[in-house]
């Protein structure tokens, strides 16, 4: 987690420097750093939102490119399950990526346990920090960072590992390049409805390869 | 947007974050799924990611790019290749960033 803590620290020093040079001004992009905490959905309605778009639209659009969450929180919820809801609403506000695919490799069977929870709030901690103190430091410094190194790049790239990590037999092979072709083609669909697009063809296709392979969906358990 | 409709436009973004990450978290009863969907969304959480990260990688200004000179392909391409040899994620970030920034800095791709 310390580790992955650079690569957050990274793309949350750049989504700070975007937000301020986009024109948000520097008391909004602190705003919106701390309660929105999201790098993709805030890269994504930042230009929607100085582009005078409608409220709805940007709102319609994060919840699109936070489509993920969604997904995730279903994984979570055995885990969480047992807490109050002030508590589970608490947790689950704190659950980026990186805190997903860490905890389920660390703790892959879906049941709760005590050690899960110093666990939890550990990476959550940690992983809020790296994004926060650099997200400021970028909105603060603004122009003393120029785009032009490519370092935002540095989120994409950790997506791209997250990816890599789910990627476990053929069939999410198929899956992934069903989503990836999905998601271009369609990426003309205003609200970012292209990543709806994906992940319902992507699921489409995998529930036929389930349902056609020899080897049936057992492998399917262990996720769920 | 004025000021005032931004910060009505930036809380609602924070109870998206909210709302998405509990989605089913939150409520006191589990959601019931159908089994077969249940099943098919075990593809779900890779699709998303790749369909957040795919334009970024080979699309730019809404078109397809179409020139291979572009910093952004090796860099992804270095990023999955380090994943695939040493399974780390911060190794992932590192050799992705460094790639882009030399194409960029240093050939002005």
């Amino acid at each position: 987690m310390a580790g992955i803590a650079l690569g957050v620290a990274a793309w949350g020093l750049i989504t700070g420097v975007t937000m301020v040079k986009s024109g948000l001004g520097v008391p909004l992009s602190l705003l919106m750093s701390l309660l929105v905490y999201a790098g993709s959905a805030q890269l994504a309605v930042l230009p929607l939102l100085t582009g005078g778009a409608p409220i709805w639209v940007a709102w319609a659009t994060a919840i699109c490119v936070n489509l993920r969450f969604v997904i995730f929180s279903a994984q979570w919820r055995p885990y969480l399950a047992g807490f109050p809801r002030g508590q589970r609403a608490r947790m689950a506000y704190f659950t980026a990526d990186l805190n997903y695919v860490v905890f389920m490799h660390r703790f892959p069977k879906p049941e709760p346990s005590p050690e899960q929870v110093p666990y939890f709030w550990g990476g959550t901690v940690t992983n809020w920090f790296s994004w926060q103190i650099p997200s400021i430091a970028g909105i603060l410094l603004g122009d003393a960072i120029p785009t032009s190194w490519g370092m935002g790049f540095a989120g994409t790239v950790a997506l791209i590992g997250l990816m890599c990590s789910l990627l476990v037999d053929r069939p999410s092979f198929v899956a992934a390049t069903v989503a990836g072709c999905a998601a271009v083609a369609a990426y003309a669909l205003p609200l970012k409805l292209n990543i709806v697009v994906a992940i319902a063809s992507a699921v489409a296709i995998g529930m036929v390869i389930d349902h056609t392979s020899a080897r049936g969906p057992a492998s399917a358990q262990d996720k769920t | 947007m004025s000021t005032g409709w931004n910060v009505v436009a930036i809380l609602g973004l924070a109870v998206i974050t909210l709302v998405t990450r509990g989605f089913f978290v939150l409520p006191e009863r589990e959601i019931p799924l159908p089994a077969w969907l249940r099943q098919g969304l075990r593809y779900a959480p890779l699709a998303a990611l790749t369909a957040v990260v795919a334009p970024e990688v080979v699309m730019s200004g809404g078109h397809l790019i179409a020139t291979w000179k572009d910093a952004r392909l090796f860099a992804a391409a270095a990023g999955a290749g380090w994943f695939f040899w040493q399974r780390s994620i911060l190794g992932t970030i590192l050799a992705g960033t460094a790639v882009m920034m030399l194409l960029r800095l240093g050939l002005g791709w």
